[in-house]
């Protein structure tokens, strides 16, 4: 058993470069931000979808309706997990019929929470298009899942891990990799 | 460790702070639920639960058959009349019966104290009590701490006065262990005849008139008087109790602060509760019971997504109730 090991992936300005390139892209998929939606995955992508979107306002001069979507209660795997002691704030700004709604998350994996993410936010309407966007695409989906927009795209194997750090909640900028148990 | 509920919710009597402080966090983001297009997630689907109501309610039973919907689980109701309870078969037989049918949770509403308990021990499902006699109803327990909660921003270091018929109640009960559990001082109000004897060894202080418990008091949760318990003897008339007890308008304008008006209901308005109290600014009677949804939700899902392995584990060597087996 070898200690933890923490290799950074992205530092503070590799991370907002990151999120400028990944701005101008979701804004490219969309066609402008008429009926743009960002909904944020609990907990750190809906920092992410944050910052994006106000990126994407300094840029266009507008004000960007976004959400926040805990996934918590649409998981397939409750029997094994166990019940998460505290389940994020879904937060869904108006009426998502006919809005192009990205989805903003840190890692892509499996490509379960997004097929979570889906059967949620169709529970709240019918957007015209769902986009997903990413910060880190890591690889080993288990689903046919793609993202659209990705910040970072790395193999990682499944005993290593992919931490995002934010400002907000972490006190950094920071995406490192770890490895060992 | 996380802390878990356990297999079943018998009361609050043997829950610790941590495991209240968590259903009540649980049941938070349970509340936008109900307020959604589809009031409806679905982490309990295929979740089979039987209601068992051997007393006859209305308010709990629904509450609990919302929650269980909201969160998929396929629900079916068993009231005591009409059912193979009434050609004398057993509690225990009926739950078995039901175990056969391979169901996952029973809610059970009992007029025995104990009998939650009896059944926890007996059958491998989760027993939820939703009432037993004048035990504990831990659900009405948890919702009140939670609409507590909400309207003054924390539950530690409130006066809390429980007013009326405190001997029949099992609201009573669990709120007293829940409340104390919190960090709440409590009080309780009522003519002597339904005070239990002892009730002060709780740690709770005792009033005699209720303009003392007023003048104390930062919360009222008046008590159902259970006319249909007392065949004959607790309380002169009604009215006198009314005149001596009842929470009024006239009472409540002598109060030094704003008292926040509870209620488990049903009330009888006129009796232990006036009405202009009840429909009044600082009443949460109503808030009750759209947190009463969010906190059964927060402890079906607890329970149902809890491995039984773990939670025996975490629930230590004093813990009973686990395995199915005699």
């Amino acid at each position: 058993m070898g200690r933890p090991e923490r290799t950074i992936l992205l530092d503070a300005r590799a991370l907002s470069r990151a999120l400028q390139r990944m701005a101008v892209e979701v804004l490219e998929l969309t066609h402008g931000t008429a009926d743009l939606v960002l909904i944020g995955i609990q907990r750190r992508g809906v920092e992410l979808a944050e910052r994006i979107a106000t990126l994407i306002e300094k840029d266009e001069g507008v004000v960007l309706p976004r959400g926040a979507l805990d996934i918590t209660l649409y998981r397939d795997d409750l029997e094994t997990i166990g019940p998460k002691p505290v389940i994020g704030e879904t937060r869904i700004p108006g009426d998502l019929d006919g809005k192009h709604v990205v989805i903003v998350d840190d890692v892509l994996y499996t490509g379960r929470t997004v097929r979570a993410a889906l059967d949620e936010l169709a529970d709240f309407g019918r957007p015209k298009r769902i986009s997903l966007c990413v910060l880190v695409d890591r690889g080993g989906r288990e689903l046919p899942i793609q993202p659209d927009v990705v910040g970072k795209q790395v193999k990682v194997n499944p005993h290593e891990r992919v931490d995002v750090m934010v400002e907000e909640l972490d006190g950094k900028d920071e995406v490192d990799l770890v490895s060992g148990k | 460790m996380t802390p878990v509920l356990g297999k079943d919710l018998v009361g609050l009597e043997h829950l610790t702070s941590e495991q209240i402080r968590l259903v009540l966090d649980t049941a938070e983001p349970f509340k936008e639920v109900s307020e959604r297009p589809i009031k409806k997630v679905p982490a309990l689907r295929g979740k089979t639960i039987v209601n068992l109501f051997f007393e006859a309610s209305t308010r709990t039973r629904i509450s609990f058959e919302f929650a269980e919907k909201r969160l998929s689980a396929d629900t079916v109701n068993v009231a005591a009349s009409g059912s193979s309870v009434q050609k004398g078969e057993t509690l225990v037989d009926t739950a078995r019966n039901l175990e056969a049918m391979r169901i996952d949770m029973v809610v059970i509403r009992h007029p025995s104290s104990g009998a939650a308990e009896f059944l926890a021990r007996r059958i491998r499902s989760n027993v939820i009590n939703a009432g037993d006699g004048k035990h504990e109803h831990p659900t009405q327990g948890l919702l009140d701490l939670l609409t507590i909660r909400d309207k003054h921003g924390k539950v530690s270091g409130l006066k809390v006065c429980l007013v009326g018929d405190v001997l029949h109640s099992r609201v009573a009960r669990s709120n007293i262990w829940g409340l104390l559990k919190m960090g709440a001082e409590v009080g309780v109000c009522g003519p002597d005849t339904l005070m239990p004897r002892g009730i002060e060894e709780l740690g709770v202080c005792r009033f005699r008139r209720i303009e003392e418990a007023i003048e104390w008091a930062d919360v009222l949760n008046v008590l159902r008087l259970q006319l249909e318990r007392m065949e004959s003897g607790f309380i002169p008339s009604v009215r006198e109790y009314y005149r001596v007890f009842g929470v009024t308008l006239e009472r409540l304008e002598k109060a030094p602060r704003q008292l926040t008006i509870m209620h488990p209901g049903p009330m009888n308005r006129g009796v232990e509760i006036d009405s202009r109290v009840a429909d009044g600014p600082h009443s949460v009677i109503l808030d009750q019971v759209t947190n009463g949804v969010a906190v059964r939700m927060a402890v079906l899902y607890l329970l149902a997504g809890g491995r039984p392995e773990l939670a025996d584990a975490a629930k230590g060597p004093a813990g009973g109730g686990g395995g199915g087996s005699e």
